[in-house]
């Protein structure tokens, strides 16, 4: 990392970090999701841009995250002995047995990481240690990210249903809906995406990232070196899960709902929409991107919702088509002309 | 008794859904094992032939509208696969990821073009009266309308079959299937090849799309509801195999119906999850691989 690359980036932490004394609470608590969504995004930089994995299926991990973090939430609402209102509307009388260990706030907690990582570990070890990837592997994620979103609209007595978990008026005791709350979790948010984007970088730059390019670039090469690739594609695979759980987590908590509609097929997708516009090698690029085109998303779907399709759609053509690289391609392109002219001149 | 019946009937319901499912599939399977790329639109095309099959029906009422709107919708849905691959896919094919993303962009707006011309609500495709009916079989009832889907299925692989193995677009077809380089190298058009099959894939997708068009409303997102069993199907059946694919769709169809009589659909969709990728921890090649010593096949 050069000098003005370090200086750069502590500016902008500092000034995301005094944004909430500049902006009102819709609006900061719209840019904190934002930037929820951006923690999802870093892990697809380390899945796509790194390991050369596409995934299909992030909302999977996403929604694991959320869901873990609002069970507990619906749960912690209770008086003891009491269910959920939807579970009662649907009939139930009593907690579904993996409902119960969501009532401790430390099970919630290490399970917004720890589900979605482990569930990801699995399923990517069941495909990758028999060679199945590239364009198989992403059809299948997409085909795990339809299951799951059907799965949890049609167990409306379980999950909720199509309406998802909503209406959390607390977290660990601390009412959500005043001004220092929706500050403190804006801090919480920028805090896990600073810590988030750094980790990636330390990991880019170890060995275990050398490897990790090594398996996009010729994954059999490494084969012949004597490198089994499949455990890196599995960590990197759930490095990203973990990431979109997290994500997940604290995107409920500023959403205040969680819903089928946040984790199958077309929010999956979109996902990588944000990665490929930034630029899918570039850690601040994705991060960029994900609150420009959901803030894009905001304003464009609220004045004309049939637009937001046409944009969204153009935008995948157009950027995978013309600007593989990115925002980031662009601004390196930018950069290295800037240089040249320099130097000649 | 009840039970066997009830089986016989799901069985049935299985072979019609396999049907659908590898109508949906063949073009996706063609293309895959000429280029390596998934068409992530595929499934707007299947709509494109349900909305054709809606307009030809409404116009031309009866058994010739039914028998006007399958060549119809296989045209169409060819020419707009055609003009799919000429200017997207040609430019990608080198990187098949991108593809799939930039041809699910062409979906999102081909989904939102179908919004706003035809509505969000689904239209009806006006079937003749005859297929309104069913055939008894002792205690079983089977629809017409799934009956004749079964037909045209079957009657399409056979054709397809015959292309393959009996003319020379076949044996281009076979030769660029195995080696790409080689096909090219002693001089056949590989690229016209590539079109030609991308382009007759489409329009089976168009005759996919009205069989949907007969056993439901054609909505936009009707496509997308056959789609991800479609990709199911290309993923077991084995690269770019016609035969491996059709006996991955009578097993996936088979076995949605089945598991159907204990669960609802949502729970099958996942079971059909689970069966494919236990199904790759044993063959992870597909059902029908190609032989090849290719490292990256």
């Amino acid at each position: 990392m050069t000098r003005i690359q370090l200086i750069a980036g502590v500016a902008a932490t500092l000034a995301a970090a005094a944004l909430p004394f500049l902006i009102g609470s819709y609006d900061l608590n719209l840019i904190a999701r934002f930037m929820a969504l951006g923690i999802l995004a870093l892990g697809v930089v380390l899945l796509w841009g790194e390991t050369g994995i596409l995934s299909l299926g992030q909302g999977v991990y996403f929604g694991l995250g959320g869901y873990a973090l609002a069970m507990h939430l619906k749960l912690s609402a209770l008086a003891p002995g009491e269910i959920p209102d939807f579970m009662v509307w649907s009939g139930l009388k009593t907690l579904p047995w993996w409902w119960a260990p969501f009532e401790n706030p430390m099970v919630a907690l290490v399970g917004v990481v720890a589900i979605p990582g482990l569930f990801a570990g699995l399923f990517a070890w069941m495909v990758f240690h028999r060679r199945v990837g590239g364009t198989y592997f992403a059809l299948i994620t997409q085909a795990l990210a339809l299951a799951f979103a059907t799965l949890l609209i049609s167990q409306q007595a379980t999950t909720g249903g199509f309406n998802g978990l909503t209406e959390f008026p607390t977290l660990f005791g601390i009412d959500l809906n005043t001004m220092g709350a929706v500050r403190g979790l804006y801090w919480i948010t920028l805090a896990a995406l600073v810590g988030a984007g750094l980790l990636l970088a330390v990991i880019r730059g170890s060995r275990f990232g050398t490897l990790l390019r090594a398996v996009r670039d010729g994954e059999n090469r490494m084969r012949f070196l004597g490198y089994d690739p499949t455990p890196y594609k599995v960590a990197a695979f759930a490095i990203a899960a973990m990431l979109a759980g997290l994500a997940g987590a604290l995107f409920t908590l500023h959403a205040g709902v969680v819903s089928p509609a946040l984790v199958g097929v077309v929010p999956s997708i979109e996902m990588i929409i944000w990665v490929a516009i930034g630029g899918r090698h570039s850690l601040v690029g994705a991060i960029v991107a994900a609150l420009l085109v959901n803030l894009a998303r905001d304003r464009i779907s609220s004045a004309l919702p049939e637009l937001w399709l046409y944009v969204l759609g153009a935008l995948f053509i157009v950027v995978v088509t013309l600007m593989p690289r990115g925002l980031a391609g662009v601004a390196e392109d930018l950069a290295a002309r800037f240089r040249r002219r320099k130097e000649a001149a | 008794m009840d039970g066997v019946v009830l089986a016989l009937g799901q069985g049935f319901n299985g072979l019609s859904v396999a049907s659908l499912y590898l109508l949906a599939a063949l073009g996706l399977a063609l293309s895959f094992g000429l280029m390596r790329v998934i068409n992530m639109a595929h499934g707007e095309l299947l709509m494109l032939g349900g909305y054709i099959a809606y307009l030809v029906m409404k116009a031309v009422p009866g058994t010739a509208g039914l028998l006007l709107a399958l060549p119809a919708a296989f045209a169409g849905s060819a020419l707009v696969g055609a003009a799919i691959e000429a200017v997207l896919i040609r430019r990608l094919a080198a990187r098949p990821l991108d593809t799939l993303l930039a041809t699910w962009g062409l979906s999102l707006i081909l989904q939102q073009a179908a919004r706003n011309i035809f509505g969000p609500i689904g239209v009806e495709v006006r079937a003749p009266a005859w297929m309104n009916t069913a055939v008894s079989l002792g205690a079983l009832s089977l629809p017409t309308t799934r009956i004749l889907i079964i037909v045209l299925c079957a009657v399409l692989l056979g054709g397809l079959a015959l292309l393959l193995t009996r003319t020379r677009i076949g044996l281009l077809v076979r030769a660029v299937n195995q080696d790409r380089m080689m096909a090219a190298a002693v001089g056949i058009d590989v690229r016209r090849v590539d079109m030609v099959m991308f382009a007759l894939g489409s329009g089976v997708a168009g005759l996919a799309g009205v069989a949907l068009g007969l056993l439901g409303p054609v909505t936009p997102t009707v496509g997308q509801s056959y789609i991800v069993p479609a990709f199911l199907v290309v993923v077991m059946g084995g690269l770019g195999s016609i035969t491996g694919s059709t006996v991955a769709a009578v097993i996936l169809g088979l076995f949605s119906a089945m598991v159907q009589i204990f669960v609802d659909v949502s729970v099958s969709q996942v079971l059909m999850l689970v069966l494919v990728i236990a199904f790759i921890q044993f063959r992870p090649q597909g059902v029908l691989a190609p032989r090849s010593r290719a490292l990256d096949a």
